[in-house]
C-alpha cells in the first residue's frame, strides 16, 4: 500500500498517469458534457413553477459542487506539501487552484443569470451567495499569492496555509441555507430519504454532476503535465520520455 | 424555451466558453514547451556530436603526427 502512496511522490508516474489518462477520459468526458447538457435542455420536464430557465441548474449545481470539493482537493495537497515536504503536492495545489477558480465564476455568473428570471435580482447579499463570492476570492488568493513570492518554496507554503485556513468556508458555505434565511432554496438532494426533486429531472442532474467531476479530473490532469514539464524541462527522464 | 431563451442559453455559452479555454491552455502549452525541449535536446546532442567528432579528430592527427 505505501508503494502506492509513494507513486504518488514521483514526476515521472503521475506524468505517465496523465499521458494514460488523458486520451481516453478527456473524450468520454466531452461526450458526456454533450449528452448531458442535450438531456437536460431538451428531454427533461419543464418546472411548473419556474418554466424553462430551471435548466441552468444543469450547470450551475454542478460546478457548484464540484468547486467545493475541488478546494477540499487544494488544500489537501496544500496540507502534504506542508506536513510532508513534497514538492508534487505543491505542483497540484497550483494546478487545481485555476480550475477551482474557474467552476466558482461559472457557478456564481450562471446562478446570476438564473436569478433575474426566478428572484427578479442579478445579484442578492444573502448568505449562499457570498460565501461563494469568498470562495472565489479565495482561490483567486491562492493564484495571486503564488506569484507574489520570488522563492517559489516559501510562495508554495503560504498557499498552502491560505489554502488550509479558507477550508472554514466550505461547510459556511454547504450550511448557509440551513442556518440563515436564505433566498437560496435548501438542499433538494437528500442523501437518506426521498429527493424534493423529481426523478425525471434528478437523473440528468446525477449525470452531469459525475460529468463534472470528470472534467475536474481531467483538467487537473491536463494542469499537472503542464507544471511538470516546465518544472522537469532539463531533467533526463523528461528528455527520455519525450524522445520516444 | 417559454420566454427565457436568452438566460438558459446564455448560462450554458458561457460555461462552454470557459470549459474550453480551461481545456487548450494548458493542452497547447504542455504542446509548445515539449517543442523547445525536444529542440534543445537534439541541439545539444548535434553539439556533443560535434565536439566528439573535433575531438577524435584532434587525436587522429597528434597520432600520425607522433
Amino acid at each position: 500500500m505505501w508503494r502506492i502512496i509513494h507513486q504518488f511522490g514521483s514526476p515521472p508516474w503521475v506524468y505517465r498517469f496523465c499521458d494514460r489518462v488523458i486520451p481516453w477520459l478527456l473524450p468520454l468526458t466531452l461526450l458526456a458534457l454533450c449528452a448531458g447538457s442535450v438531456w437536460g435542455l431538451l428531454y427533461a420536464p419543464t418546472d411548473y413553477k419556474q418554466g424553462d430557465s430551471y435548466r441552468i441548474i444543469y450547470i450551475h449545481v454542478p460546478t457548484a459542487v464540484v468547486s467545493l470539493a475541488g478546494y477540499y482537493v487544494m488544500a489537501f495537497a496544500g496540507l502534504v506539501s506542508l506536513v510532508w515536504r513534497i514538492k508534487l503536492a505543491d505542483t497540484a495545489m497550483r494546478a487545481a487552484a485555476p480550475i477551482g477558480a474557474a467552476f466558482t465564476a461559472v457557478a456564481l455568473v450562471t446562478g446570476a443569470i438564473w436569478g433575474k428570471p426566478t428572484w427578479g435580482a442579478w445579484w442578492v447579499w444573502d448568505a449562499r451567495v457570498t460565501s461563494m463570492l469568498i470562495l472565489f476570492f479565495l482561490y483567486v488568493g491562492v493564484i495571486a499569492l503564488f506569484q507574489a513570492y520570488e522563492n517559489k518554496a516559501i510562495a508554495a507554503r503560504a498557499c498552502a496555509i491560505l489554502s488550509l485556513v479558507g477550508t472554514v468556508n466550505i461547510p459556511i458555505i454547504y450550511k448557509s441555507v440551513d442556518w440563515w434565511y436564505s433566498l437560496h432554496q435548501p438542499a433538494s438532494i437528500k442523501f437518506t430519504g426521498e429527493s424534493a426533486i423529481d426523478s425525471s429531472m434528478l437523473y440528468p442532474l446525477l449525470g452531469m454532476i459525475v460529468t463534472f467531476y470528470a472534467l475536474f479530473a481531467v483538467l487537473m490532469m491536463l494542469n499537472l503535465r503542464q507544471l511538470l514539464t516546465e518544472e522537469h524541462a532539463k531533467s533526463s527522464w523528461l528528455g527520455k520520455r519525450l524522445a520516444q | 424555451m417559454g420566454g427565457h431563451g436568452a438566460y438558459v442559453w446564455s448560462a450554458y455559452a458561457i460555461t462552454l466558453v470557459v470549459v474550453g479555454i480551461s481545456l487548450l491552455r494548458p493542452w497547447l502549452a504542455t504542446r509548445r514547451l515539449k517543442r523547445v525541449i525536444q529542440q534543445e535536446l537534439s541541439r545539444q546532442q548535434g553539439q556533443t556530436m560535434r565536439d566528439a567528432a573535433t575531438g577524435l579528430a584532434d587525436e587522429v592527427a597528434d597520432a600520425s603526427q607522433a
